[in-house]
């Protein structure tokens, strides 16, 4: 009853000219405090709009409306953009994709860090700059102190992002949403930064969202998942269902393009999706996915709902569990 | 910090250098000195002797470095015209001028950053229609033409401000308003321009994902990176107005170094329009110094190199 962040058929439409854009069409979620939440879909399918959406970062060409937006009891559809402000960098926190460019370039790193201190909690810059030192220790950044006053330019894209991490940690929020945070940086970078998220996630007690493409990074720290298709949530459930039991054909399809270790052989291929996430301009009353699948039928003209499979556990298909516990990934 | 100061010194010593010999040669692309110092009606000795009095018959590279050493000095001769020191008459007209480039620098600067910046905040709302339209007019408007009006208004009319002179800053203020109107279409729509940029821009999606204020985000985090242009810009526009105010000043007669340029040029008065060419190089080269410098300060990335 008391989810930290209950999010009820967000839409996020975009006008262009006549027509509207709706990239994301109606998500709905419980975030519990402490919880992760791992939204995966591949680019393009409306993960990224979502979660501005819920930070109120949209860009002004577009807009987002939800039957229910609430973050620990506060209605956010009804704040205005001061109150909004006021919970952005503070209680609710965002790390973002492009760690090249999202810090700027002619203020010092230490400046950047203790703006969120200074804005939320009124803090003096000495207490700022104390914790941020500390906070960029904690993400695995040795000398730390020196750091503070170089340059972004002067430092490497896994180093910025870093920086962005402790950046959204300054105000020990209690819901992090990380936008691929890791996409950019190179993979033994991804792991190191990844451990590192997750220990700061135990430790501070904060609930994360966490948006990728990547079920490789998925596995290590999701706690429930949810892939996003198309604007719209496919399959969700726990980490543990979704991997262990998958049922929607794309999830099916996804999962292919992982190799398993021990039952993958050498030399086997993996699998592969066909095509692109279709553009939608407008409602579309087909399954997004049929165009794409291989088990397209004629009942897929009607898109179907997200059914309960299991406690937790939803796929939204119109064929039965048992018949999709059948299917085996095979793109023609 | 040290190394690009030392640097930009040494290209800015180099490029003032040229600029010198330039200014010198200058004086042979009218034609023979000589012949116009001695006047039409002038026979062939009396070109021969002004030829010899002034040192004209030395080899070029000899006369160049004898002006130069004694520019170096401090001394650029006398005046044909007024008969008296070169550095005197500068003297007297400089300081009329600075005062005009500053204040109209100023004016343009106050004016322009504010309307730039409030005109990206909305694009193509009312108000970047009207900022727009005033860049338009101070664009198209020829100064005399704007500088007239205003005296008709301002000094005839409302008998408010002095229409001509330079005894005190009331006579400056229309001057200034001109010169710098003139100046301000540029640099507003750079600002807008460069505001519109940065507004689009990850960090500024970073400043609002920590919930700082419109105020800090404009201010703080955007206009800081889309002045870096506008610095250089600015540089330059006040390069003219110090060299370039002819018009303003021979309407509001103000009587400044413009106004001795332009007629030190049709009086043939060579040692003063070579010293002040020199002297506009030199403020040309010392404002573009001060810009990089000025930029180095807002862009660290800048200080590399």
């Amino acid at each position: 009853m008391n989810s930290l962040l209950q999010v009820e058929d967000l839409r996020v439409t975009i006008p262009a000219g006549a027509a509207r854009f709706t990239p994301v069409r109606g998500l709905s979620f419980a975030l519990e405090k402490g919880e992760t939440l791992c939204i995966v879909g591949e680019s393009g399918c409306g993960k990224s709009l979502s979660s501005l959406a819920l930070m109120g970062l949209l860009p002004k060409s577009a807009e987002h409306q939800a039957e229910r937006l609430h973050f620990d009891g506060i209605d956010l559809s009804r704040l205005n953009e001061r109150q909004m402000a006021d919970l952005r960098g503070n209680r609710m926190s965002m790390i973002f994709q492009e760690p090249m460019t999202s810090l700027n370039p002619v203020y010092t790193i230490g400046d950047q860090l203790a703006e969120p201190l200074i804005r939320h909690r009124r803090a003096g810059r000495r207490e700022a700059r104390d914790h941020a030192v500390d906070l960029l220790e904690k993400v695995g950044i040795t000398a730390a102190g020196r750091r503070m006053a170089q340059y972004p330019h002067q430092l490497s894209g896994g180093l910025r992002q870093r920086v962005m991490i402790a950046m959204s940690l300054m105000c020990s929020p209690e819901l992090v949403i990380a936008d691929e945070p890791t996409t950019a940086l190179d993979v033994t970078i991804q792991a190191k930064i990844l451990r590192q998220l997750k220990q700061l996630q135990s430790e501070l007690g904060m609930a994360m969202i966490f948006i990728t493409h990547d079920l490789g990074v998925v596995a290590r720290i999701a706690d429930k998942i949810a892939v996003m298709y198309a604007g719209r949530f496919v399959e969700t459930g726990t980490a543990r269902q979704l991997f262990s039991r998958p049922l929607h054909p794309y999830t099916k399809g996804l999962l292919s393009c992982l190799p398993v270790p021990g039952k993958t052989a050498s030399g086997e291929p993996l699998g592969s999706i066909p095509g692109v996430v279709p553009a939608f301009i407008g409602e579309s009353s087909s399954c997004g996915f049929s165009s794409r699948c291989p088990y397209a039928a004629p009942l897929c003209e009607r898109e179907p709902d997200l059914t309960e499979r299991g406690s937790s556990h939803a796929c939204r298909c119109v064929l039965a569990s048992a018949e999709l516990d059948e299917l085996r990934w095979e793109a023609a | 910090m040290f190394h690009f100061i030392v640097r930009r010194l040494c290209l800015a010593a180099l490029v003032a250098f040229t600029v010198s010999a330039v200014a010198f040669l200058l004086l042979y692309l009218a034609g023979d000195p000589a012949i116009a110092l001695a006047g039409e009606g002038a026979t062939e000795a009396d070109v021969l002797a002004v030829r010899k009095q002034y040192g004209f018959d030395r080899p070029l590279p000899v006369q160049y470095l004898g002006w130069l050493s004694n520019a170096l000095q401090g001394d650029f001769g006398h005046s044909f015209f007024f008969k008296i020191p070169v550095v005197e008459l500068i003297a007297e007209k400089m300081p009329i001028t600075l005062k005009l480039g500053l204040s109209s620098i100023v004016f343009a600067i106050v004016l322009s950053i504010p309307l730039g910046v409030l005109a990206a905040i909305k694009p193509n709302s009312i108000f970047d229609r009207l900022a727009l339209l005033i860049a338009v007019i101070g664009q198209a408007m020829p100064s005399f033409w704007f500088g007239l009006m205003l005296i008709v208004v301002f000094s005839v009319d409302l008998r408010w401000l002095p229409a001509s002179g330079s005894s005190s800053w009331l006579n400056f203020v229309l001057p200034t308003v001109v010169l710098g109107y003139y100046a301000t279409p540029a640099i507003m729509r750079l600002t807008r321009a460069g505001m519109l940029e940065v507004l689009q821009s990850d960090y500024i999606r970073t400043a609002r994902a920590k919930g700082l204020l419109p105020i800090a985000i404009l201010f703080k985090h955007a206009l800081r990176n889309a002045v870096i242009p506008v610095v250089g810009l600015a540089a330059v526009q006040l390069g003219f107005m110090l060299g370039g105010s002819v018009v303003v000043e021979s309407v509001f007669a103000l009587n400044g170094a413009g106004y001795l340029a332009y007629e030190s040029i049709s009086r043939n008065d060579f040692p003063v329009v070579q010293a002040l060419i020199l002297l506009f190089s030199l403020i040309f080269v010392l404002l573009t110094l001060l810009a990089d410098l000025l930029n180095a300060w807002l862009d660290p990335r800048m200080r590399v190199h």
